[in-house]
C-alpha cells in the first residue's frame, strides 16, 4: 500500500465528528487540558446538529410551573417505552439543567422570557406531575435552537483553541490485538493523503444514518460511518430496529417543520378537517410523543382521511395564530414553508407527512460514554479505548422512542460526561504503544478497492435501491411478511456494493469515492437494521408489528444487539434494560400502559 | 510595451455537452464550471440537460441529479438541503446563494453554475475557505466577559436587549455575502469582508458581552473594517435575508462615537 502517503498524529484523545457531541466532548477534554483532535467530514458548523429546531429539554422551571428533573426523567421513561435505561436516563435529566445553563453562559442566543430567563415552551411528551398538563421544558432559541448551539460550542472551541481536521473522512478505527481501539485512520478530502490518529481514547460522535431511507429530515451526510466501523471492528450495533418518524415533515421535500410549531398552538387535521388527535391522544393531543402520532397520521392516511389529490398527507395549521409571535417564535418554519411548498403559514396549512428523523439504535454505550458490548455473561463489558456519544451512541436514554428535545440535551450532557470521564481516565501526553503495518493495511486495502471499483452499477443506483427497500419495508407500521420481504431485499441489494462503478480517480477532493464509502457504511446499517426489526415480535415505541400489536414486557423488555461480519452475516444477541436508577433520589419508574 | 498576462487557469474553455437521451419535453440545460487540479487544464464547462419532470424543484436537486444519474464526478459541498448549514454556497445565475434554496423555476434559460468568485477553487463547484474562516477566528467570535455569571445561574438578558441580536446570530457561514463584494476581491487578504464583520458586530450588540470596547479597537483600521464602501452586495446577495452591510454600518457609527 505504498501508493498512500500516511501522515501520522499523537493525541491524548481523538474525537470523530463536530456535531453537537464532538464539539461539546471537545471543548471540555481541550479545555481539561488533554491533547485532543477533532476530526470531521464537513467544517463543524455545518453538522447536522445545525438543523435542530424547537428546544433542548431541561427542567430549568424558568416558566414557574414547579417543573422538576423527575418529571422530566418519568416522561423519558415513558417516551422510550420502558426501553431507555433509568439510570443513564436521571443522570441525563439531572445534568440537563447544570448542562443546559453552562450553555447560556457559553453564549447561546436563547430567546427570552420578560423576566430575562431563558425561554421554555411546550414540546411532545413532557409533561408535569407524571402526565397531568403539558409542561414547558424545551429551552429555545427561536426555531433555530441546534444552530445557536452548535455555533456557540464551534465558537467556545476557538476560544480554547482546539486542534480541528476539517474535510476528513475517517476509514476505520484501528483496533489492536487485544480489542483495543487505538485511533483512527481517516482520508484528507483535501489533498488525498491518509492520516493515523493515535488517541488513548476515541470518541465517536458521528450521528445518525438517515439516510438509509429515501425520504428523511437527515441531511445527506448523515451516513452513520462511525456506526459503521464499530460494526466492522466487530463490535454489535443496539435497538437498531427503533427508528423515529418525526410526524411533521414537510410532505414531497421531507424537510423539518418543529414539533415546536405545536408546541406554540399549531394542530393536525385529516381530509374532513378534524383534529383527530383528540381521539387518540386526549390529554396531550397533537403533543403526544412523535411515535404515536406519525401512528395516528398513518392510520388516519390508511383509512382514506389524508388530503390532498392522492389523500396522501396531512395537514398542520399555524394560521390561528398572532402573526407577530410566528415571527418571533417560528421565524425559521416559516421560512422553510414558504420555500419548500410556497405556503403563507399565516394564511394556509402546511402540508405534512410522517417522515424518518432519528435513530434511537446505535453504539451501546454507559452513561459514562465508552462503548460497552456483550461478553458472556458480562453485558456491560466496556471496550477499552472507545467512547460514543450522540445520534451515534445508544446509551440508550431514548429506548424506543425518543421525546422531543431529549437528543439536542442527549448530546450537550454525553459529550460534557465523554470529556469529564477521559479527563479522568487517560493519562497526559503518554506514549502509545506501537501498532502492527497489517492494522493500517487492512483498511487501506479496503479504501483501495472503492477507490478503483469499475463495476457497471452506480452508487446512486445502489442507494436508491436500498432507500427504496428500507422505506417500503422497515416503515412507520411492519408486519412479519412485510419485514421478510425487505430482509431479503437489502440483502440482494447489499450484493450490488461488489459491482459499483466510480468514475472520478482522483485523490483530491473525490466526492465520488466519499459517496461510495459512505453508500457502504450505510448498507450494513440498513442490514442490520431491517434484520433487528425482524426479529422483535412485539410493539414498542417507534417499532410496531401489525402481527405482534401489543408490547410485551415479559419477553421483550431487552435491548437487540447485532453484529456484521465481513460476508455480511449477522449475529444476535440481547442485553438487560437497566431498570435500576443511579442514585436513591428517584424510584425506579415501573412499566405501565402508554397513554397520552 | 508592458506585457500582461492572465493568472493561470483563469481562460475557461468549453467542455463537455451531455444532451438528454429521452423525449422528455420539459428540459433545462445546466452550464457548471468544471476544474480539476490534477491535470494542467484550464477550467471548462460541461452542460447537462436533464428533465425538470423527473427533478426536485431547486438547483441543489439538479446539481445530486446529475452527480446520481450522468456524471458522479462533478464535485459541489451540501449537507442539510434546507438552507441551514452553508455548505452549498455558489454562483448560480449570476448570484451567490444556497443552491438548495434556489428555485430551478427562478432562472430564465439556461442555469450557469460557478465556484464563489474570486476564491481560490479547490475543484469544481468548491473553493477554498480556509482564508475566511481564519477570519472569522481572527475577531474572536465568542462571549467575553469580565464578570462571572453567578454560579449554576444563567445570565438574565431582557428579550429586548435579546432582540438587538436578531438577525446577527443566524448567519450561516455560507461566504455568499463576503464573496459578493468587489471590495473583498480586492482587498480579502486585509478586508475583513461582510460575513465575519457580521459575526463581529453580533457581539458587540450581544447585552451580555462586556468586551465592545476592545472589540471596537481591534476593528478600527483601514482595510479590516474601511474597506467597506457600502456596495450592499452583501445584503442583496445574503440567500437568508441578512444585512451584513447595516451591521458594518453600525460598526461604523459605534467608532464615530468613540472619537
Amino acid at each position: 500500500m505504498s501508493e498512500y502517503e500516511i501522515v501520522d498524529h499523537e493525541h491524548d484523545v481523538v474525537v470523530v465528528g463536530a456535531g453537537g457531541a464532538g464539539l461539546r466532548a471537545t471543548l471540555g477534554m481541550v479545555s481539561g487540558g488533554l491533547k485532543t483532535a477533532c476530526i470531521t467530514k464537513v467544517f463543524p458548523t455545518r453538522s447536522h446538529t445545525v438543523a435542530a429546531q424547537g428546544g433542548i429539554g431541561a427542567a430549568l422551571n424558568n416558566m414557574g410551573e414547579n417543573d422538576s428533573w423527575q418529571f422530566h426523567m418519568y416522561d423519558t421513561v415513558k417516551g422510550s417505552d420502558w426501553l431507555g435505561d433509568q439510570d443513564a436516563i436521571e443522570y441525563m435529566c439531572k445534568e440537563a439543567i447544570p448542562s443546559v445553563t453552562e450553555l447560556e453562559n457559553f453564549g447561546v442566543p436563547f430567546s427570552r422570557t420578560e423576566d430575562g430567563e431563558v425561554y421554555q415552551r411546550p414540546f411532545g411528551g413532557h409533561t408535569l406531575d407524571y402526565g397531568k398538563k403539558m409542561a414547558r421544558r424545551a429551552c429555545a432559541a427561536a426555531d433555530r435552537t441546534g444552530h445557536a448551539i452548535l455555533h456557540t460550542l464551534y465558537q467556545q472551541c476557538l476560544k480554547y483553541q482546539a486542534e480541528f481536521f476539517v474535510e476528513y473522512i475517517a476509514l476505520d478505527l484501528l483496533m489492536d490485538d487485544n480489542g483495543k481501539c487505538v485511533g483512527v485512520l481517516a482520508l484528507c478530502m483535501d489533498d488525498g493523503k491518509i492520516h493515523r490518529f493515535r488517541g488513548h481514547q476515541t470518541v465517536l460522535a458521528t450521528g445518525g444514518y438517515g439516510r438509509v431511507y429515501f425520504s428523511c429530515t437527515s441531511a445527506h451526510t448523515c451516513t452513520g460511518d462511525g456506526n459503521a466501523m464499530v460494526l466492522r471492528a466487530g463490535l454489535p450495533l443496539q435497538d437498531m430496529e427503533f427508528v423515529q418518524f418525526h410526524p411533521t415533515g414537510v410532505y414531497g421535500a421531507g424537510v423539518l417543520i418543529t414539533e415546536g410549531s405545536r408546541g406554540e398552538g399549531g394542530y393536525l387535521t385529516n381530509s374532513e378537517g378534524e383534529r383527530f388527535m383528540e381521539r387518540y391522544a386526549p390529554t396531550a393531543k397533537d403533543l403526544a410523543s412523535r411515535d404515536v402520532v406519525s401512528r395516528s397520521m398513518t392510520i388516519e392516511i390508511n383509512e382514506g382521511r389524508g388530503v390532498g389529490p392522492n389523500k396522501d398527507h396531512i395537514f398542520m395549521h399555524l394560521e390561528h395564530i398572532d402573526p407577530a409571535t410566528l415571527q418571533m417564535r417560528l421565524p425559521g418554519i416559516s421560512e422553510t414553508a414558504k420555500i419548500f411548498c410556497g405556503v403563507d403559514v399565516t394564511k394556509e396549512p402546511i402540508p405534512v407527512l410522517p417522515t424518518v428523523h432519528y435513530n434511537m439504535g446505535g453504539i451501546p454505550t454507559n452513561y459514562h460514554g465508552e462503548v460497552v458490548t456483550r461478553k458472556g455473561n458480562d453485558q456491560d463489558a466496556v471496550v477499552s479505548g472507545l467512547m460514543a456519544i450522540g445520534e451515534a451512541a445508544c446509551v440508550s436514554v431514548h429506548g424506543a422512542n425518543r421525546l422531543g428535545t431529549n437528543s439536542l440535551l442527549d448530546i450537550v450532557v454525553f459529550g460534557r460526561a465523554a470529556a469529564q470521564r477521559a479527563l479522568k481516565t487517560v493519562e497526559k501526553g503518554s506514549a502509545h504503544a506501537p501498532l502492527p503495518k497489517r492494522v493500517t493495511d487492512k483498511i487501506l486495502a479496503r479504501l483501495d478497492k472503492v477507490r478503483h471499483a469499475n463495476g457497471d452499477v452506480s452508487v446512486g443506483e445502489v442507494r436508491n435501491s436500498m432507500q427504496n427497500a428500507m422505506q417500503k419495508h422497515a416503515a412507520v407500521f411492519r408486519s412479519n411478511t412485510s419485514m421478510k420481504e425487505g430482509v431479503q431485499k437489502v440483502d440482494t441489494i447489499s450484493k450490488g456494493m461488489d459491482n459499483i462503478g466510480i468514475k472520478d480517480r482522483s485523490m483530491i477532493f473525490n466526492t465520488d469515492l466519499v459517496e461510495a464509502l459512505e453508500l457502504e457504511n450505510l448498507m450494513q446499517q440498513a442490514i442490520v437494521t431491517m434484520k433487528s426489526a425482524d426479529q422483535r415480535k412485539e410493539s414498542r415505541g417507534a417499532h410496531s408489528h401489525e402481527d405482534y400489536p401489543e408490547r410485551d414486557d415479559k419477553n421483550w423488555m431487552k435491548h437487540t444487539i447485532m453484529w456484521l461480519n465481513d460476508k455480511n452475516k449477522i449475529k444476535l444477541d440481547y442485553r438487560d434494560v437497566h431498570l435500576n436508577t443511579l442514585t436513591n433520589e428517584v424510584a425506579s419508574i415501573p412499566p405501565a400502559a402508554r397513554v397520552y | 510595451m508592458a506585457e500582461f498576462a492572465l493568472p493561470k487557469h483563469s481562460k475557461i474553455v468549453k467542455g463537455i455537452d451531455y444532451p438528454i437521451n429521452s423525449e422528455a419535453e420539459n428540459t433545462k440545460k445546466i452550464n457548471v464550471y468544471r476544474w480539476s487540479p490534477d491535470d494542467d487544464e484550464n477550467p471548462r464547462i460541461d452542460s447537462y440537460t436533464i428533465d425538470l419532470d423527473q427533478c426536485g424543484p431547486m438547483v441543489l436537486d439538479a446539481l445530486i441529479k446529475i452527480k446520481q444519474e450522468i456524471d458522479s464526478s462533478l464535485t459541489f459541498r451540501r449537507s442539510c438541503r434546507e438552507g441551514i448549514c452553508g455548505s452549498c454556497s455558489m454562483n448560480i445565475d449570476g448570484t451567490n446563494t444556497l443552491a438548495c434554496l434556489k428555485s430551478i423555476d427562478d432562472v430564465k434559460g439556461d442555469i450557469n453554475i460557478y465556484p464563489l468568485p474570486h476564491m481560490e477553487v479547490i475543484k469544481d463547484l468548491v473553493p477554498d475557505l480556509s482564508k475566511a474562516y481564519e477570519q472569522l477566528t481572527s475577531v474572536k467570535p465568542w462571549l467575553q466577559s469580565k464578570s462571572d455569571p453567578e454560579k449554576g445561574k444563567s445570565r438574565k438578558q431582557s428579550p429586548e436587549e435579546r432582540e438587538k441580536i436578531d438577525g446577527l446570530w443566524e448567519c450561516v457561514l455560507c461566504f455568499s455575502c463576503s464573496t459578493s463584494c468587489p471590495s473583498y476581491w480586492w482587498n480579502g487578504d486585509k478586508y475583513l469582508g461582510p460575513a465575519v464583520l457580521l459575526q463581529a458586530y453580533r457581539w458587540i450588540a450581544d447585552s451580555r458581552d462586556e468586551n465592545t470596547e476592545q472589540r471596537l479597537e481591534d476593528l478600527e483600521d483601514s482595510f479590516k473594517l474601511y474597506r467597506c464602501h457600502t456596495i450592499m452586495n452583501c445584503t442583496k446577495t445574503c440567500p437568508k435575508g441578512l444585512n451584513p452591510a447595516k451591521a458594518i454600518g453600525e460598526i461604523k457609527k459605534l467608532q464615530l462615537e468613540r472619537r
